[in-house]
This record gives structure tokens, C-alpha cells and sequence, in this order.
């Protein structure tokens, strides 16, 4: 059964009137945790990874963010099946790593540990989608695959990259306080000076 | 019991019917006009417009749900959180698809014209003449002339930024200050002049965003924020809702009622005039009737060619219009999704600030002048440059601090540009009622069978190549072309349906929009294009409903509707 048969299932049981059909500029209900199916414990290992790819410096990171909430309902709601069970086995996968080189879970590593891991699958990662003739995926937009899709699946690191990176630049942390964000520019000027080390335009 | 008696019926509310409803109501008639959809007000149903990606749930993207939900729309851009609702139900509203077509409709009131592009260029001379010089379909029964007056009326209401160029190929109009093209378009737009002789123009887009405020129409005018298909509170651009409606409200003389499926023109064979309509409420599925003394078709090229098939089927089997055996034939759309981009070195102190709307232009050059091409008719590219955001390659380098420093700053350079070529007008590419399939209100729905053929195939490769040349020829590195490929219908530009023409034998509109088959319907949206030309059409179709409009307005006053 799926999330939108069960959602049927419920409404029908409660009551509860179901909106079937979209009205204009729909505001989307917000997706609880439950929804997802993953955990709290999942949503917290996802930003201590996440933390790892984008570090909190002078500016916010990824934890700041709650990347790992954003990543659990994109893997839900936007992934295909195939990514979503690579997402899932590369939590297995992460922490099995984790224990074969120091011999503990990952959230008990300390942080040098988890950038030498991480570093290391990073780079297997690009290796290993290179092989299969994939580029970009870590910058790839995380609901382009189709359901039913023949191309082959990323490296789960790489998945988890990506989400990281997306879910992070498009959170209002990353946006607004490490990228730049005006919210109302008023006019275009296609010709201003830029300095290195300005950041780039959120949107 | 309601009145429902008005001196003229407006069926449809996007940008040609809230052209005419304007135009009508400002002459002094009594109009009704009727959408399909939910009504939405300007600015307070824009629910999403100060919304960033971290506003929605899935930071704007759509599920795989909503791709379940709308397999048309996923075909291409427009499916995302933030239009969620704004393109028509697929399950309510399906078609049947012969030959692959990508129908993307706004079945609300607004249309579409919350939804465009804005661009927004005038035909030129040739276009209205290529059909009768290359012997291809019928001759548009008007010439540029015809039109000239109404294009400068339409562009000074709308609002449209640009600059005058001076081109034959691209006539100019009366524009508010074009956008910037930005420090490396400049270039660019100077290298490929020198290296073409003058004979390529890469200009400024010429947009429906107001670079100016329109203070009587309540419009402050674009504020660069490239949030135009949220619906924008400032009235930064041409829609029905920022624009034409309001007008048409301040005369007292318009009714709009949502929710109003048009199901047929109610057609009196005695006087071989419409008398009205009839309309299913899409909420209730009650029907109604309203009558009225002229009845503008102007549903979106498709759906108006239905309304016709679908009406005074006891005269004619074919429906309204049918006469001529062109109702719902010589389908154009415009193809494209094929160009070129390139990697632009140097230019890394030098940014660009504010979110431009709009692009480039570069206008036809292939079959003009001397030119000529083993195809006809040409073919424009519109295009930008721009600095890559976190979004690029380095992306791939490793993890941590250094990463979140290099990926945060603007990157490289880029250059792009997309061809949008004219598509010719054929016979063989139709779309017809299918009977045995049923929307949610018990109607006939759509069947497409069109394709392009050898002249498009044929445009394509130089939409292509001309690109990586011009690009090549500008001294640029990485030069890159591509053609993701084209289906019928993706260019959001339906035309041909019901084309204009000079004899009621071989067309199904007048000159003046006129159904031969029932003088006091007019159809006024793409329907009655006669050509596709290889500029967008929209501005077109409102300088053709305004014109229609005064018409019917003069002959009604003569008597003669």
C-alpha cells in the first residue's frame, strides 16, 4: 500500500475531509517525521553526517540547518524506490564502515575519525560513480530520476552528498546567512564589481 | 431568476480574453466573462509569491506523487511546489494522445497569463506574407499594416521593457527601458556582430515586465525578483489579473463568473448567428444558458477549437466552423530545446545584481535577406549569461570547510542559448473530439496527432549549429551543443486551429476574427493564427483581439450583428 492509499484509508475511517483536487498556487502541508518513515535517531545520524560534508565555520552548517529532516522527507517523497533503498542501506553501509576502521558506530566516532571516513567513501564515491559513467551527481537535483529508470544507482555516499548540499543551500540558514539573499533586488544591473570571497546569490 | 442577458460573452480570462473583456466593457457593453477554473484575486490569492525554497516542504520540488499525479506536466519544467495547483488536473481534464503532444493548460481565471513567458515581440512584415509567397496553406488575410496601430496599443497598456533595435526582422513598438544585458551578454553581443558582419543581433529580450510603475494601473512595476509565475504583487507583469481585469471591472459593465465550462455555442440556424452559450458549473454540474448579442472565443487555442467541434453539431457534424473542413487542422506550435552553451573565461571580478526576468534575443537570421537554407521560414534563440551558483563542479571535491568556502562563491561563467523555430502550417497535423473518452463533466475530450516534419527536422540542425558557430565565433571555450529533443506542445504555444483567411472555403475566421459560419462569434487567441512566425505569440493575440473588438463594437453599432 502506499502513503497515498493509506492516506485514503484514514480519511475514510476519520471523517476527515480529503482535498483531492489541487486549488491554485496550493500551499503543500508540511510533511511531519512520521510521515517519512524515518526516526529521530535517523534524522540525527543524517545531520552528523551532513555536518561533516558542510561544518559549521564563521557561517551556519549543516546541523544548524536540520539537514537531516529535509533529507529523510526528500528520500520519502522525492526519490524513486531503487534511490530510496540505496539511501536506506547506505545508513547500514556508513556504519559498518565506521566499525570495520575504528571499531565503533559512527555517532560515537570523534570528528578527525568521521572526516577520514567520510573523505575516504567521498572519494570511492566519484571513483565508483565514474566507472559507471556518472558525473554530478552530488550536484544533481534529488528528484531528477524516474520511477523505472534503467540507469545505474549512485554510491550511497553520493546520495547523501547531494542531499546534503541541496538541502542545505536551499534551507533559510544556508540562503541567507552563508550564501547572499535580497529578498526584493528592484531593479537588475548586469555589471558590478565582484571581490573575491563575496558569496554567491542565493537565488 | 438571474439575468442572463449581456450584450457580449467572453469565454475564457486569460491574455486574449481579458483583452476583449476590457476592450468590450470600455465601449460601453455589458459583458460576461466566463472561466473554467477557480477564480484568483490579484495579489491576495498569490500565496506563494514571498516564498523562498525553504518556505515548502520539499524546497520546491516536485514528488514523485505530484509526477504520479501530473505525467504531462513532469515531462518538462513546470511541475514544482510552488505553481502546485496552477496547471489543469490531468485525472478531471484528460486528452487522448495519438501522436505524443505535452498540453500544459491553466484552467483557472487568469489563464495562462499568470503563467507566460512575457516575451513579447511583434510579427514583421514577411511573416504575414510567407504563406502566399511560398504557396504554404492559406494567405493571412491581413498584412502587418493591419495590425501596426494595435500593437503600439496593446505594448503602451501591457507594458513592455525593451530596446528599439532597428530591425527589419524584429519591427519595434512602444517599450518601456529594456533590462540590462549583463557584462559578458555585452561582449558577447559585440563579438558576434563583428564576426557575422552585422548581420546577427544578440539584443535585450524584449519582456511583459514593467521596467516603469503604471501608476492608473495600480502597478509598481518589476522589482527583479524572477518570481513572475507566482503571481506578482507589484504588477510587475502583464497578466489578466494585474492588468486587463481590473480595467474591465472599473467600467461597472463586466460580470466574471468562474467555474463555467463552456459546453457549446448556442447556434440559431435561421439567422445563422450564435444566440449564446450554455455552460456546465464545474462545482455543481448544474447547467445554464446565457445569451448575448456577440460571443468571443477565446479559451486557448485548443479548448476554443473544441468549444467550436462541439457546437451547432445538428448543422454541421464537424461543429461550428467546420465548413471549411480546417477546424482543428494545421496545429503549429514552436519547437526548440535545441542550442548551444559555452564556458565564458576571465570576467572573475564582475557580477551581476537582482534576478533579470528575461534574457537575450537573438532574432531570425536564416531564409532573410540573402540568406536562403535548403528549409524555409527561421528561427530565434533567446538566452543568458550567468555565474554558476553552489551548483557546479567543485561540488565533487571532497567534503568539509574548503568545500563549503568554494562552493558558496559565484563560479565560472556560463553562456546559453535555446532556438525557437517557426513550425509550418500542415493539414496533416490535427487535433479532433474523441467521443468515447469523457472528462469529469461527461464532455468529449481532445485527441493530438501532430508532429514536426521535414522543414522542422531540417531547422533543427541549424538551430544547433548556428548556435555553437556564433558561440565558437565568439572566441568562448567549451562550446557545447545539445538538442534535448522536441515534442509537439512544449513550446506552450498552440496555434492553427482555427486559422484566418481570405476565402470561407479554406478557412474558418474572417479578417476581422469573424467565424464565416456565424458572423457574431469571434476567436481571437491562437486559435486563428494562419502562421506561427518564430517570435512568441502572445503579444499578437492581444493586438488581434483589440482589433477584433473595436470591429464588432462598430458593427454592432451599425446593425449588422
Amino acid at each position: 500500500m502506499n502513503r497515498r492509499d493509506l492516506l485514503k484509508l484514514i480519511t475514510t475511517a476519520t471523517g476527515v475531509a480529503f482535498v483531492g483536487s489541487a486549488m491554485a498556487y496550493d500551499i503543500r502541508p508540511d510533511i511531519s517525521l512520521q510521515q517519512t518513515g524515518f526516526t529521530k535517531d535517523d534524522v540525527a545520524f543524517l545531520n552528523e553526517v551532513g555536518e561533516v560534508i558542510i561544518p559549521r565555520t564563521d557561517t551556519p552548517g549543516a546541523k544548524d540547518a536540520n539537514v537531516g529532516q529535509i533529507m529523510a522527507v526528500l528520500v520519502a517523497d522525492c526519490y524513486t524506490k531503487d534511490l530510496q533503498k540505496a539511501f536506506r542501506e547506505g545508513i547500514t553501509s556508513l556504519n559498518n564502515e565506521a566499525k570495520s576502521e575504528f571499531g565503533k558506530d559512527y555517532l560515537l566516532l570523534d570528528n578527525s575519525q568521521r572526516t577520514t571516513l567520510l573523505t575516504r567513501l567521498d572519494k570511492e564515491a566519484k571513483a565508483y560513480n565514474e566507472k559507471q559513467k556518472m558525473w554530478g551527481v552530488a550536484m544533481s537535483s534529488p528528484n531528477g530520476r524516474r520511477e523505472g529508470s534503467k540507469e545505474p544507482i549512485p554510491h550511497y555516499f553520493s546520495l547523501f552528498k547531494q542531499l546534503t548540499l541541496f538541502g542545505f543551500f536551499t534551507s533559510k540558514e544556508g540562503g541567507t546567512k552563508v550564501l547572499r539573499y535580497v529578498p526584493v533586488p528592484g531593479k537588475y544591473d548586469g555589471n558590478i564589481e565582484y571581490k573575491k570571497g563575496q558569496k554567491a546569490w542565493a537565488t | 431568476m438571474a439575468n442572463n442577458h449581456y450584450d457580449a460573452i467572453v469565454v475564457g480570462s486569460g491574455i486574449s480574453g481579458g483583452w476583449a473583456a476590457k476592450e468590450l466593457t470600455e465601449k460601453g457593453l455589458k459583458v460576461l466573462m466566463l472561466d473554467r477554473g477557480q477564480n484568483i484575486k490579484h495579489i491576495e490569492d498569490y500565496k506563494n509569491a514571498h516564498k523562498e525554497a525553504w518556505d515548502y516542504p520539499h524546497r520546491d520540488l516536485a514528488t514523485q506523487e505530484m509526477k504520479d499525479d501530473y505525467p504531462v506536466l513532469s515531462r518538462d519544467y513546470p511541475l514544482n511546489e510552488s505553481t502546485f495547483g496552477m496547471w489543469a488536473n490531468e485525472k478531471d481534464a484528460p486528452y487522448v494522445e495519438k501522436k505524443p503532444f505535452s498540453w500544459f493548460r491553466g484552467y483557472h481565471v487568469g489563464g495562462r497569463s499568470l503563467l507566460w513567458g512575457r516575451q513579447s515581440y511583434r510579427l514583421n512584415h514577411e511573416d504575414f506574407q510567407a504563406n502566399a509567397k511560398e504557396g504554404i496553406a492559406v494567405d493571412w488575410p491581413i498584412r502587418y499594416e493591419d495590425l501596426e496601430s494595435w500593437y503600439d496599443y496593446v505594448e503602451k497598456f501591457a507594458g513592455i521593457s525593451g530596446n528599439r533595435d532597428g530591425l527589419d526582422v524584429l519591427p519595434d513598438g512602444q517599450y518601456m527601458p529594456g533590462f540590462d544585458l549583463n557584462v559578458v551578454e555585452k561582449d558577447v553581443a559585440a563579438r558576434i556582430k563583428k564576426a557575422f558582419k552585422g548581420n546577427r543581433h544578440l539584443i535585450i529580450g524584449r519582456a511583459a515586465n514593467a521596467t516603469q510603475a503604471q501608476p492608473q494601473q495600480g502597478r509598481a512595476g518589476c522589482q527583479a525578483r524572477n518570481k513572475c509565475w507566482l503571481g506578482c504583487p507589484f504588477g510587475g507583469y502583464f497578466s489578466t489579473q494585474s492588468s486587463t481585469l481590473p480595467a474591465a471591472m472599473k467600467t461597472g459593465n463586466l460580470t466574471l463568473r468562474p467555474y463555467s465550462i463552456v459546453s457549446q455555442i448556442l447556434y440559431d440556424k435561421d439567422k445563422k448567428r450564435a444566440r449564446g452559450v450554455e455552460v456546465i458549473d464545474a462545482e455543481t454540474n448544474q447547467t445554464y444558458e446565457f445569451t448575448a448579442k456577440i460571443v468571443f472565443v477565446n479559451a486557448s487555442s485548443f479548448n476554443s477549437s473544441w468549444l467550436l467541434m462541439n457546437s451547432a453539431t445538428d448543422v454541421w457534424e464537424g461543429g461550428l466552423g467546420s465548413s471549411s473542413g480546417q477546424l482543428g487542422h494545421n496545429v503549429m506550435d514552436h519547437h526548440f530545446r535545441t542550442g548551444a552553451s559555452a564556458v565564458v573565461e576571465g570576467y572573475d571580478d564582475k557580477y551581476y545584481y537582482g534576478r533579470r526576468p528575461s534574457g537575450f534575443y537573438i532574432p531570425r537570421f536564416r531564409n532573410w535577406g540573402g540568406d536562403k537554407r535548403d528549409y524555409t521560414r527561421g528561427f530565434g534563440y533567446q538566452g543568458s549569461a550567468s555565474r554558476s551558483g553552489w551548483r557546479k563542479d567543485i561540488a565533487e571535491m571532497g567534503i568539509g570547510g574548503d568545500l563549503k568556502d568554494a562552493i558558496s562563491e559565484p563560479g565560472t561563467w556560463t553562456i546559453g542559448m535555446n532556438a525557437f523555430g517557426e513550425m509550418l502550417p500542415d493539414h496533416r497535423n490535427r487535433i479532433y473530439l474523441n467521443k468515447e473518452v469523457k472528462d469529469k463533466w461527461g464532455l468529449p475530450v481532445l485527441e493530438m496527432d501532430v508532429k514536426i516534419r521535414e522543414n522542422e527536422q531540417r531547422m533543427r540542425k541549424d538551430m544547433q549549429q548556428d548556435a555553437i558557430d556564433m558561440l565558437e565565433a565568439s572566441g568562448l571555450k567549451n562550446v557545447n551543443g545539445w538538442d534535448a529533443g522536441y515534442e509537439p506542445g512544449m513550446g506552450i504555444h498552440e496555434m492553427g486551429t482555427a486559422r484566418m483567411g481570405r476565402d470561407p472555403k479554406t478557412s474558418v475566421l474572417n479578417k476581422h476574427n469573424q467565424v464565416w459560419d456565424a458572423k457574431n462569434v469571434f476567436v481571437t487567441d491562437g486559435a486563428c493564427m494562419t502562421s506561427a512566425s518564430c517570435v512568441n505569440p502572445s503579444l499578437t493575440y492581444m493586438a488581434l483581439t483589440a482589433r477584433a473588438a473595436e470591429f464588432a463594437v462598430e458593427e454592432l453599432k451599425k446593425g449588422n450583428l
